[in-house]
C-alpha cells in the first residue's frame, strides 16, 4: 500500500519547521517517528501535501536533568527513554516506555508524537498527567510552556496551534516518599490498550497520603483524571479499603466505549482492577519497594 | 500551497548488509519496498502491511524497526541490516540453524522478521530470559507454529553462541 505521492522538506530546525508549517498550512504535516502517520497515510486516510521531516533537528531527542526537573526532547524514542539513567528516579515513567507497542515500533515512535496525535488510548499522556507535566511549544513567534492538563482539548486535538510543535517535557522529579505505577491492559503487544491507569502518590511522614494522582487512558475522549478516586486516597492511610474505594471510584469516572477492544461494561471492570493494582504498586513504590509493573497482554506472562 | 517547499524525490545513501548504495528515491517509497524492489533483497517479507506482523522487520543502526512503517529516505546515512546479512560465507548464522532444528518455522513466511528481531535481542542481551525472548518478540507474528518453538530456537541459539543462559 503505497501513500499518496507527497513532497519532502528535512527541517534543520525547529523554528524552520514551525515556519513552514504556518505557511503551507493543512496540506503539511510534521513527521516525527511515523509509527501513527504512516499507518494513516498508507490507507490514505492522511494525504499530507508536504511532509515536514523533524528527524534531522539537533538535540530534540536529548534527555537531560536540570533544577529537579528532567526535561525530555520531543523526538526522544521510546525505546531510548527506557534506557535511559535519567528517567532512572521516575518509575512510572519506565513502565509506560517499556511497554508501548512492541519493540520495533518503541525504536522509531516518539513521547513528542504520541503527544501531538492525542490518541485517546495513547499511553504517555495519562502517565505525564500524574506527574503534572508541562509541555513545551514551538511556535512561530517564539516558545511557550502550558501546563499538559491544558494541551488536550478532544480526541486527536490539542492546544496546538497553526505551525506550533512540541518541543519537549517537562517533569518534576517526584519527592523522595512519592512513588508511581502505570498498567494498561492490551489484547496484543502491538495493539492499543483496553484501558489504563496511571497513578501517583505521595506520602506523609505519619504514613497517610499527603498527594494523590489518578489518572485513566481509553475510556473517555482525553485521559480521564479520577478526582474522585484520588479525594479516597488523599488525607488518609493507604489501606486495601481505601483502595477498593478509590478502584470503585476510578470506574465510576470511567466513560469508555464499546469497541473492538471490549464492550464499555468489561472497561469499565477492567479500570477498576487497574487502578486497584496500580495504586497497590504505586504505594509499595513509596516506601522504596522494587515493584515491576507495565503494560500487560496475552503471552506476555 | 507553496510549492516550492520540499521535493517530491529524495537522494538517500544508505548501507545494507555492509554494501553503500546511493539511490534517488521517491519520497513515498516505503523502506521495505526499497530492499524488496530496488535492491532485490527479497528475503524481508511484507505480511500484513499494517504495522501489525512484523515480517517485515531489519535492523536500522541495530535496532528493530518494521520496514513496512518507514519511508526509504528515514534509512538515509542509516546502516540497515536484512535476514540476507545473517550468513557469512555460505554458513547460516546460529539462529538460523536453531530455527531449523528446533522447528520454528513452518511455512516460515514470518521468519526473516522473527530472525531480526532476534537477532536484535541478542545483541543487546546476550542472556535473555524466557521473559527477555517473549518480550522481544511480541511484534513478530506467526500463524502456523504457535511461538513456542520459536522461543525454544532462540534459547537454543543462545547456547550455541556461547553464552550460558540464566
Amino acid at each position: 500500500m503505497y501513500p499518496a505521492a507527497f513532497r519532502y522538506h528535512r527541517a534543520r530546525t525547529l523554528e524552520e519547521a514551525a515556519a513552514i508549517l504556518a505557511e503551507v498550512g493543512d496540506e503539511a504535516r510534521p513527521l516525527a517517528g511515523g509509527q501513527s502517520l504512516i499507518p494513516l497515510m498508507k490507507l490514505r486516510f492522511a494525504r499530507p501535501a508536504l511532509l515536514v521531516d523533524l528527524n534531522w533537528i539537533p538535540k530534540l531527542s536529548d534527555v537531560e536533568a536540570r533544577d529537579g526537573t528532567i526535561r525530555i526532547g520531543a523526538l526522544a524514542r521510546h525505546a531510548q527513554l527506557v534506557e535511559s539513567e535519567m528517567l532512572h528516579p521516575i518509575t512510572i515513567l519506565h513502565d509506560c516506555a517499556a511497554g508501548i507497542a512492541d519493540a520495533q515500533v518503541r525504536s522509531r515512535g516518539s513521547i513528542g508524537g504520541s503527544l501531538a496525535e492525542a490518541d485517546p488510548s495513547g499511553d504517555w499522556a495519562p502517565v505525564l498527567l500524574t506527574l503534572s507535566a508541562e509541555i513545551g511549544i514551538q511556535g512561530t513567534r517564539g516558545q511557550r510552556t502550558i501546563p499538559l492538563a491544558h494541551f488536550y482539548k478532544d480526541a486527536y486535538t490539542t492546544a496546538l496551534q497553526k505551525g506550533e510543535l512540541v518541543r519537549e517535557v517537562v517533569v518534576r522529579i517526584p519527592a523522595r516518599r512519592s512513588g508511581g505505577a502505570y498498567i494498561a491492559f492490551k489484547r496484543s503487544a502491538s495493539v492499543y490498550a483496553s484501558a489504563s491507569a496511571a497513578v501517583q502518590i505521595t506520602m506523609a511522614d505519619r504514613g497517610t497520603c499527603e498527594q494523590a494522582h489518578i489518572y485513566l487512558g481509553c475510556v473517555g475522549l482525553v485521559p480521564v483524571h479520577a478526582v474522585a478516586a484520588e479525594n479516597e486516597l488523599r488525607g488518609r492511610e493507604v489501606t486495601k479499603e481505601r483502595i477498593r474505594a478509590a478502584a470503585e471510584a476510578a470506574m465510576e469516572a470511567a466513560a469508555p466505549q464499546s469497541d473492538m477492544r471490549g464492550s464499555a461494561a468489561y472497561k469499565k471492570v477492567l479500570v477498576s482492577s487497574l487502578v486497584k493494582r496500580a495504586v497497590e504498586a504505586a504505594h509499595r513504590r513509596s516506601r522504596g519497594e522494587q515493584v515491576e509493573v507495565t503494560h500487560e497482554y496475552v503471552g506476555r506472562i | 500551497m507553496n510549492t516550492s517547499v520540499g521535493s517530491e524525490r529524495v537522494h538517500i545513501r544508505v548501507t545494507v548488509n555492509g554494501q553503500l548504495h546511493e539511490r534517488e528515491v521517491e519520497a513515498r517509497q516505503l523502506l521495505v519496498d526499497l530492499l524488496r524492489e530496488t535492491l532485490e533483497l527479497t528475503g524481508t517479507h511484507i505480511g500484513c502491511d499494517t504495522s501489525y506482523c512484523g515480517a517485515c522487520t531489519v535492523l536500522l543502526n541495530g535496532e528493530p524497526v518494521k520496514s513496512c512503517t518507514m519511508f526509504a529516505f528515514q534509512a538515509d546515512g542509516a546502516a540497515i541490516m536484512t535476514v540476507e546479512g545473517l550468513s557469512q560465507d555460505g554458513n547460516m548464522h546460529p539462529l538460523q540453524t536453531a530455527f531449523t532444528q528446533c522447528h520454528a518455522l513452518q511455512c516460515g513466511y514470518c521468519t526473516p522478521g522473527f530472525l531480526m528481531s532476534s537477532y536484535a535481542l541478542l545483541s543487546k542481551n546476550p542472556r535473555p530470559t524466557n521473559d527477555a525472548i517473549r518480550k522481544a518478540l511480541a511484534g513478530n507474528t506467526c500463524r502456523c507454529t504457535g511461538y513456542q518453538n520459536i522461543f525454544k530456537a532462540v534459547a537454543a541459539a543462545t547456547e550455541s553462541l556461547g553464552a550460558p543462559r540464566q
